[in-house]
């Protein structure tokens, strides 16, 4: 992806680094809300999503890794194509997405909002990219502020 | 030669990962020689969509107890378990 495009896709500011939520709830709202300060989804879009997370939870076990979730719902709540991302210093617990009675720790949320499905192939291949690259996932989590998240993403997209 | 054969994606929003499974399956399988026709649709969809599916792969438990072999896997989005996966796809779409 161009690096234009990611930051159109990410916006700086539905980048939270490094706050204390106490559950998976807290994490959505928050990022959710991010995206309806700027106006990229629907008010409706909180509650949908975190509706969705309770019969089809996002959280993803990653090898030898800490686990990682994508929240997402329905493309009527959204009305700009982004990804909000939360790192979390202590991690919150969503559950499994393969096995919805297990518990994951999470330390890395990526909130995906989208609008059509064939518009936003190359952005879910970058994020499944980035579930697949221990390293960038630790740079990311180790990142202090947010534009290095941006940076970090960009270097990948180039690479 | 082997007829297009036609799987079914199944996510929980049916845009998502589903989107990436699609693609990843039609990709992979064309790499080894097999036509595939992909169509998606939600988990509570499932049973009104399948009928003329030869397999069902789906990043969520599927409910519905369905007369097609379905499976479920989370590896197109972690990469845990692709290799091992895709072989298993292939033999079951050279078996329908």
């Amino acid at each position: 992806m161009l690096s234009s495009e990611i930051d159109s896709l990410i916006p700086l500011d539905a980048v939270l680094i490094g706050a204390a939520f106490q559950s998976a709830d807290e994490v959505i709202r928050a990022l959710s809300a991010k995206l309806f300060e700027i106006g990229h989804v629907r008010q409706s879009h909180a509650q949908a999503t975190l509706a969705r997370e309770a019969t089809h939870p996002t959280g993803l076990a990653l090898e030898g890794h800490f686990c990682v979730a994508i929240p997402h719902t329905d493309p009527e709540h959204v009305l700009k194509p982004s990804i909000a991302i939360a790192t979390l210093p202590e991690a919150v617990d969503f559950r499994n997405m393969e096995e919805p009675d297990e518990n994951l720790p999470v330390r890395l949320v990526f909130m995906l909002a989208f609008t059509d499905k064939d518009k936003q192939i190359e952005a879910l291949q970058m994020v499944a990219g980035m579930l697949q690259s221990p390293h960038m996932l630790d740079a990311i989590v180790s990142a202090t502020v947010a534009s290095d998240i941006l940076e970090i993403i960009k270097r990948q997209g180039s690479a | 030669m082997m007829g297009k054969k036609k799987v079914l994606v199944v996510c929980g929003t049916g845009i998502a990962t589903s989107t990436l499974v699609a693609l990843a399956i039609k990709t992979e399988m064309a790499a080894r020689g097999i036509e595939v026709e992909t169509s998606q649709c939600k988990v509570s969809e499932v049973e009104a969509h399948c009928a003329d599916a030869d397999l069902i792969v789906s990043t969520t438990q599927v409910p519905a107890k369905l007369d097609k072999p379905v499976i479920v896997t989370l590896a197109f989005l972690t990469g845990i378990g692709k290799a091992g996966l895709l072989t298993k796809i292939e033999a079951l779409l050279r078996e329908v």
